[in-house]
């Protein structure tokens, strides 16, 4: 059993896709159940993985029995295990919110959300745990389709939102595909480690450097790194609250791992990979400093928060671009920091529409004392975006600028800096209006909207802990996880 | 330079089949022809890694089996274009979806048209 647990986790959720579909056929209770019970054991079987990668080495499982380079092979290291929990316990928490959302929906069509869901859940997980290139391509565009089909549900916008996202998505995915292409070409294999082994020799060829850059561009594109991020804000804003919340908390940061396996990973920093740093830290500062003033001029809510996101991808990038151990770590650390409070924003936002219909600033006049627990959850991942302490934000900021210094690149500090105290003036204008307006009397004869259902509360109100959590045991996370997870190319 | 152009057909075939589809997906204003551009450009990656498999005087990987000795260099690479069917697929998928969606959107705002659709939401 534990010798198969890296292709479980991901054939689980991809079988149980099939299963989850026909049962929703005619019972909807029994989908939801069995999809929330496949995200659980997801979520174990990752966590198992991940201790047993950090206590033992990585885990390794060759499909079919077939020795790589020929056969596809599945490793789990200690950095793919902790991304794959990531990704299966966000499933789970945006799951389990996902209930009254599903109810609204026809009991059919409810059986078929869940088993999107699990397909999207299941691409990304290959993503993480995969050892190829070509399978990496594979589980990339499984995870996109899944998700266009689930950012459409929010009706008329978001359908056209979805299908920009496709076309671009797909080109992305192609630009990809071309990249893995060329580095077949030249060194005739496709198998991570077997790729790494053969390329030194080889930085010469133009391909090489061709390939590099065509897989950077495309996994930038589906990251939304700035200036590529014109697919996200309508795509995040439209679409319904519990996809959101998982696509924005995890599904970029997928990628951006993608990123990070081929550049520390497979090409090893070598051939043209410094310049492409180098672009990509001013890229990452661009997207940093944009993604918070584009914030700031926003009015619906949503958007200020995919503006944000944008702007918090660039930190991850700027980790990746300073390349010490300290920036990988703070980049790391800050991949999970802002999955927990970014997926807590949707989630209290989305809480926010369920019960009054707002998503524009001025509807969320009063708010929090309709709604108090929402709103909490929502002011704590808001300190955690500035990065306030003790939320775990401020010390993957604080990892990030210390590298910074440490590295001689104070023009990176200076835009860490600016764009917090940017982020604090959005962040500042929702807690505002939600704390200190006053809420507009209620219509004659309705009462005013209450608290979320407990459903809704319970991840909320997970993440707003772990956000807390995180910033205070901030120092274990990165001596028991984040430490093992460095790529060798950066040296411990 | 004519010789060494032709040596390298198959390549300046990729990059032009990859500019036409992004031209088209970009300049496009009606949502079909954006997708018949990402269909280029699909196709583009696939002429890629076809034509990487192919080998002058190579036959078919079929390996008759009382034939023993067998090289590489006598046959075709197969693995390219098995990868290559892999990624029909997802185009075949993709296409799927961007035609639901398409038709949700035509349904909805009656126009298939990119500007007319901006407009719109932005009103």
């Amino acid at each position: 059993m534990t010798a198969h647990l890296p292709i479980l986790i991901v054939v689980l959720p991809l079988a149980g896709a099939a299963l989850v579909a026909l049962a929703g056929l005619r019972f909807a209770r029994i989908a939801r159940g069995l999809s929330l019970g496949i995200l659980a054991a997801a979520t174990a079987g990752s966590a198992a993985a991940l201790m047993q990668a950090i206590r033992g080495g990585p885990l390794q499982y060759f499909l079919g029995g077939w020795a790589p380079p020929w056969g596809i092979e599945y490793v789990v290291d200690p950095l793919a295990g902790g991304i794959a929990t990531l990704v299966a316990a966000f499933g789970l928490a945006a799951g389990v919110y996902a209930g009254p959302f599903v109810r609204n929906l026809r009991p059919r069509d409810a059986g078929v959300f869940h088993a999107v869901y699990l397909l999207l859940v299941a691409g990304l997980l290959g993503i993480t745990l995969t050892g190829d290139l070509f399978n990496l391509y594979v589980f990339l565009e499984i995870s996109s389709l899944a998700a266009y089909g689930l950012l459409a549900l929010g009706g008329g916008r978001s359908v056209l939102a979805s299908f920009r996202y496709l076309l671009l998505g797909t080109a992305a995915g192609s630009l990809y595909l071309l990249g893995v292409g060329c580095l077949y070409a030249v060194t005739g294999t496709l198998n991570m480690a077997d790729v790494a082994a053969r390329l030194p020799g080889q930085f010469s060829s133009p391909a090489v450097t061709m390939a590099i850059v065509l897989i950077v561009v495309g996994l930038a594109l589906k990251m939304a790194l700035f200036p590529l991020h014109g697919w996200l804000p309508d795509v995040y804003t439209y679409a319904p609250a519990p996809v959101t919340a998982f696509v924005a908390g995890v599904m970029t940061k997928v990628s951006a791992y993608a990123l990070l396996r081929v550049l520390f990973f497979v090409v090893g920093l070598g051939g043209v990979t410094p310049d492409i740093l180098r672009v990509l830290g001013w890229m990452g500062a661009a997207a940093a400093l944009a993604g918070s003033v584009m914030a700031l001029a926003q009015t619906d809510v949503r958007r200020i928060l995919a503006y944000s996101s944008v702007g918090q991808m660039g930190y991850i990038v700027l980790g990746f671009a300073i390349g010490t151990p300290l920036a990988l770590t703070g980049a790391l650390l800050h991949v999970l920091n802002h999955a927990v409070m970014k997926s807590c924003l949707f989630l209290s936002a989305g809480t926010v529409l369920y019960r009054t219909g707002a998503s524009q600033l001025q509807g969320y006049q009063g708010i929090a004392r309709r709604m108090p627990l929402s709103l909490a959850a929502f002011a704590i991942a808001a300190a955690s975006i500035v990065g306030l302490p003790p939320t775990g934000g401020f010390f993957s900021k604080w990892y990030l600028l210390t590298a910074a210094f440490d590295a001689g690149r104070w023009p990176f500090a200076v835009v860490l800096v600016v764009s917090s105290l940017l982020s604090a003036v959005y962040m500042f204008r929702v807690i505002e209006r939600a704390y200190l307006g006053s809420a507009p009397e209620p219509a004659p004869g309705t009462s005013p909207p209450g608290e979320a259902p407990a459903g809704m509360l319970a991840p909320m109100v997970t993440l707003a802990a772990a956000v807390l959590l995180l910033g205070v045991f901030n120092d274990q996370v990165v001596s028991n996880v984040i430490a093992f997870a460095l790529p060798p190319a950066a040296g411990r | 330079m004519p010789a060494e152009l032709a040596a390298h057909a198959h390549y300046w075939l990729t990059a032009t089949l990859l500019l036409i589809g992004l031209y088209a997906m970009l300049s496009a204003p009606n949502l079909i022809r954006k997708l018949m551009g990402m269909n280029v450009l699909m196709t583009a990656v696939i002429v890629f890694f076809i034509t990487l498999a192919a080998k002058t005087g190579a036959s078919p990987p079929v390996l008759p089996h009382h034939h023993a000795e067998a090289t590489a260099a006598d046959y075709a690479n197969p693995l390219p274009h098995t990868l290559m069917l892999t990624a029909i697929v997802v185009g075949v998928a993709m296409t799927g979806v961007a035609l639901a969606l398409i038709i949700r959107i035509q349904k909805r705002f009656g126009t298939l048209d990119e500007r007319e659709l901006l407009r719109m939401l932005r009103e």
